[in-house]
């Protein structure tokens, strides 16, 4: 087996990677359909249809997306400059948590205000827990692969700790939630009906926003030469460790939004089931997106859709919910080897 | 407080604590350090140890005899291993997201299984899991004797398996091959050998140790499989591998000051009380990995070849 660069990488080819990639992961999760004795073809048809096939099930699935879209960026923006953040999900906590110390009464502002103000603190929350683990990287070459895993769970037991102690709510009947963010701090609803709110045409103009940064500013441009060739880039005079350490701060930021998003747009309080691993989600949406912050949108919705489509599949069916995991860890092995494949070609001698 | 802790310290349930603590971070870290000194990081550590403890597991509580299930989940394991390394080591794809790919896939499809199984159970069914063998003679020395030598076979198995590995990679020309593909696969190559068969061979019986490090928790630590019960301890092996500089007798001894520290972290607890909430004690381990590898970091003189793929022919 021989491994050759392809002169020229084809659009079509670039185009066709993710949705070849999304096939296979779902044939590959055939299998575990039909040992579940359901038929594959009415299983997946269950799944569109739980995820598309009403106006309530496409509002529910944008809803989900809106998370996934923020720490998908999160992890679009990291990695192009090859910084591996996979805090993605403690981040989200820490965006919530600064919502809700600052959005349960300590201060109230007009909600023309309070509502950025809100994503300001949440954004500057998250990007702060990425300070030590990019200059543990930066300064003492300390992979931040397992810094950013392991604070994770160090932020998870502090939420809890908080919801549990001092930040619990005395109106909750016991349960381990945090007081609602004030009416001025919460997101409205964009539909008469189900739960969609602003935070996804947040997530939209974030998107939008990431997209303009990486392709028409210095900044970007530094981030995408950092990320293929640090070396290189610090002999043309870029500055390697700002670079990194500014995009940390940049994904840290839009991850923590997600957790502001879900509590103040969603829920309106926070609780320790906030996020079902959105940031590790966030990488699958990434890489599907194969790191472009345009394409983050559309897998972001496929995702969601899974996620959403499966709730309902499994409820149909005696298929477990868990394939929806499934799915999107097939997909994040599958897109690899479909993004390969659009630069290289395998030739069998 | 201090003179209580030096207390704690003295007490032979504190040592046999210790050792049953670190039993499955041994094997987990041996696991990754064969693969990164082979020259590839395995990031599907997290996943892979979910599946050997459910692997293992199940194979018992479906009526195989427990060494059986220890096979079993080995054998998924390097099955696992497998999938690593024909991504990361003959298709030279990202050893970072592959990893993370491997963990996402590989914890699910293990929930995913155990729902599949066991769709109506409610409370985590339990198995009879390895029971404690003293060995005799030695069992009866005090302290040492219930610390060390009351534990179950698969303890006396993780601690042998650190001299075992320490052997192979040091003092075999299998090892020396192994060590050679993390540090110069050029020159491996130039031997004749096939550095992506070493490569792949390394990762399958890395993932394999890995594995059988899940299988202790479900299998000796505790007696049934729940979601999310590796909880962390994958990555924990991995920032041992970097605190041990890659080599096996330093990573016993970082693991065993983890596990002590581990150990000492539950007793505290209830020493203190009301006064510190747990989950600070409960941070303590992940927060102790990130010194630990901060500590050795400077000192750190990684595989040289690690996370760059191989490709025959390339010029260096």
């Amino acid at each position: 087996m021989r491994i050759e660069t392809r002169q020229e990488v084809a659009l079509w080819r670039v185009l066709l990677a993710p949705p070849l990639a999304v096939l296979a992961a779902l044939v590959l999760g055939a299998g575990l359909i039909i040992w579940a004795g359901e038929p594959v073809l009415a299983s997946y048809f269950a799944l569109l249809k739980g995820s598309l096939g009403s106006s309530f099930a496409l509002n529910e699935t944008l809803t989900r997306s809106t998370p996934l879209i923020f720490t998908g960026l999160a992890a679009a923006v990291a990695f192009r400059a090859k910084f591996y953040n996979i805090g993605a999900e403690g981040q989200l906590y820490c965006g919530a948590l600064a919502a809700t110390f600052f959005g349960t009464g300590l201060i109230s502002l007009p909600p023309v205000l309070m509502v950025p103000f809100l994503m300001l603190v949440g954004a500057m929350a998250g990007g702060a827990i990425l300070i030590v683990p990019v200059l543990l990287k930066t300064h003492m070459k300390v992979d931040e692969v397992v810094t950013t895993l392991l604070l994770n769970f160090v932020i998870l037991l502090l939420a809890g700790y908080l919801l549990e102690g001092p930040w619990k709510d005395p109106m909750s009947l016991g349960w381990p939630q945090a007081a609602p963010i004030i009416d001025e701090g919460i997101w409205p609803p964009l539909l008469a009906k189900g739960r969609l709110h602003l935070g996804f045409i947040f997530a939209l103009v974030a998107a939008l926003l990431a997209w303009a940064l990486m392709r028409f500013t210095v900044w970007g441009y530094e981030i995408r030469a950092v990320g293929l060739n640090a070396s290189a880039a610090g002999f043309a005079g870029i500055g390697v460790n700002a670079t990194v350490i500014r995009t940390a701060l940049i994904s840290g930021g839009l991850a923590g939004l997600a957790g502001v998003s879900e509590v103040a747009g969603l829920k309106g309080y926070l609780t320790l089931d906030l996020s079902p691993g959105f940031g590790y989600a966030g990488i699958a949406v990434a890489m599907l997106a194969q790191l472009h912050p345009l394409g983050v949108i559309l897998s972001a919705f496929f995702i969601s859709a899974v996620y959403v489509g499966a709730d309902a599949m499994s409820r149909s069916t005696d298929i477990p919910t868990y394939i929806a995991d499934v799915l999107v860890g097939l997909s994040v092995l599958t897109i690899l080897v479909s993004v390969m494949l659009t630069r290289y070609r395998i030739r069998w001698s | 407080m201090i003179g209580d802790i030096f207390e704690i310290l003295l007490t032979a349930g504190f040592w046999a604590a210790t050792i049953r603590i670190v039993s499955p971070l041994i094997l987990g870290t041996l696991g990754e350090l064969i693969c990164e000194r082979a020259g590839v990081l395995n990031l599907g550590i997290e996943g892979i140890m979910t599946m050997g403890a459910m692997a293992g597991w199940m194979w018992v509580f479906q009526g195989g005899d427990l060494w059986g299930g220890i096979v079993f989940a080995a054998f998924i394991g390097a099955l696992f291993g497998l999938f690593h390394a024909s991504f990361t080591v003959y298709l030279g794809l990202s050893q970072h997201v592959t990893g993370i790919g491997i963990t996402l896939f590989a914890s699910s499809l293990s929930y995913y299984v155990f729902r599949m199984l066991l769709p109506d159970a409610t409370t985590p069914p339990k198995i009879v899991p390895f029971q404690p063998y003293a060995i005799p003679g030695l069992s009866d020395i005090p302290v040492i004797g219930e610390a060390l030598f009351s534990q179950t076979p698969l303890t006396y198995l993780a601690l042998l398996s650190v001299p075992a590995v320490w052997y192979v990679l040091e003092r075999t020309p299998l090892g020396l091959a192994v060590r050679m593909a993390g540090e110069n696969p050029v020159a491996v190559e130039s031997q004749g050998i096939d550095v992506l068969a070493v490569r792949t061979g390394a990762v399958m019986v890395g993932s394999a140790f890995m594995a059988i490090g899940g299988a202790f928790i479900t299998m000796s630590a505790f007696d049934a499989f729940y979601f999310g019960m590796i909880n962390g301890r994958g990555w924990i092996c991995v920032a041992l591998v970097i605190f041990a500089s890659w080599r096996p007798g330093k990573a016993l001894l970082g693991a065993l000051l983890f596990a002590g520290l581990d150990a000492l972290q539950v007793r505290a607890q209830q020493l203190a009380g009301a006064q510190i909430p747990y989950q600070f004690f409960l941070m303590a381990p992940y927060v102790l990995s990130i010194a630990a590898m901060v500590v050795m970091s400077r000192r750190a003189s990684y595989p040289k070849a690690l996370l760059v793929p191989f490709r025959r022919g390339d010029r260096v």
